[in-house]
């Protein structure tokens, strides 16, 4: 068990598009406290934004019933979201967008969500919950990343 | 929830004479703004436009979803033989549309003069 202290924030959002933004300002809020660059706050907030929209749409179905749960904690030199829906997690392996097959046809032009998480925080896994709920992502954003 | 995603077409002469057609967006682009994205573009007539520049100055939030309708505009683009640019992305947006391959089809400009000047 680490001794290093933190600082929780959570925030429970509907599932409805257009909500992550919600999620998102607030962990840009907690990354500037915390003194994070702009231009790592702005990676926080598309990654945090993405892991919201798959949240919404993939993990709850946009059931509205259904939440999706943001907790933040701000440690001494990291902040890890965790988002969390009710839905069984993600099973397949996703791969880099390729851009020449999209345009092509071969590859449909969504399907970049994963990818952009994954590129623009420093750890990213997605977790599968017992009894198919309470799946999550956790991204893990440190301090000391040079920009 | 998410803001509207508005759009408008000016008609432009670059420096070396060439016509252009710029789509302005304004607002978030999202899965909400495949009519502002999309429907602008199609909107266009395809046979008098050649040269095609997307203004992102005013939009503060893009998803991949929004990045999905730019693929698509560019995929029709490319199939009517018209090249397209964009401009006013900020620094985050400009890496995320590298990171993503968008930048090989759609040439990236920080401002409206300095795309006008290289068509």
């Amino acid at each position: 068990m680490s001794d290093v202290k933190t600082t929780n924030v959570e925030v429970r959002l509907p599932s409805r598009m257009g909500f992550e933004k919600v999620a998102m300002s607030t962990a840009a809020s907690v990354a500037k406290l915390m003194g994070f660059p702009e231009d790592r706050v702005e990676d926080l907030k598309t990654a945090v934004a993405e892991a919201c929209i798959n949240a919404i749409e993939h993990g709850n179905r946009l059931n509205e019933k259904l939440s999706v749960g943001v907790v933040l904690s701000a440690g001494e030199d990291s902040l890890e979201v965790k988002v969390i829906d009710d839905g069984k997690g993600m099973k397949k392996k996703f791969a880099k967008p390729d851009i020449d097959r999209k345009m092509h046809g071969e590859e449909d032009p969504r399907g970049m969500g994963m990818f952009l998480i994954q590129a623009l925080v420093d750890e990213a896994e997605w977790v599968a919950g017992t009894d198919g709920k309470a799946s999550y992502v956790r991204l893990v954003i440190r301090l000391d990343k040079e920009a | 929830m998410q803001s509207e995603t508005k759009s408008r077409v000016d008609q432009l002469t670059s420096p070396a004479g060439h016509a252009v057609t710029v789509l302005r967006f304004e607002g978030d682009i999202a899965s909400t703004s495949k009519e502002a994205v999309l429907g602008a573009y199609q909107a266009l007539p395809k046979s008098d436009v050649k040269i095609i520049l997307l203004d992102f100055t005013k939009v503060d939030y893009i998803n991949s979803s929004g990045i999905a309708l730019v693929i698509q505009l560019l995929i029709e683009a490319a199939n009517a033989g018209q090249k397209v640019y964009a401009f006013g992305l900020s620094a985050h947006f400009t890496k995320v549309f590298t990171m993503v391959g968008i930048t090989k089809y759609a040439g990236l400009f920080p401002d409206q003069t300095a795309a006008l000047a290289a068509l």
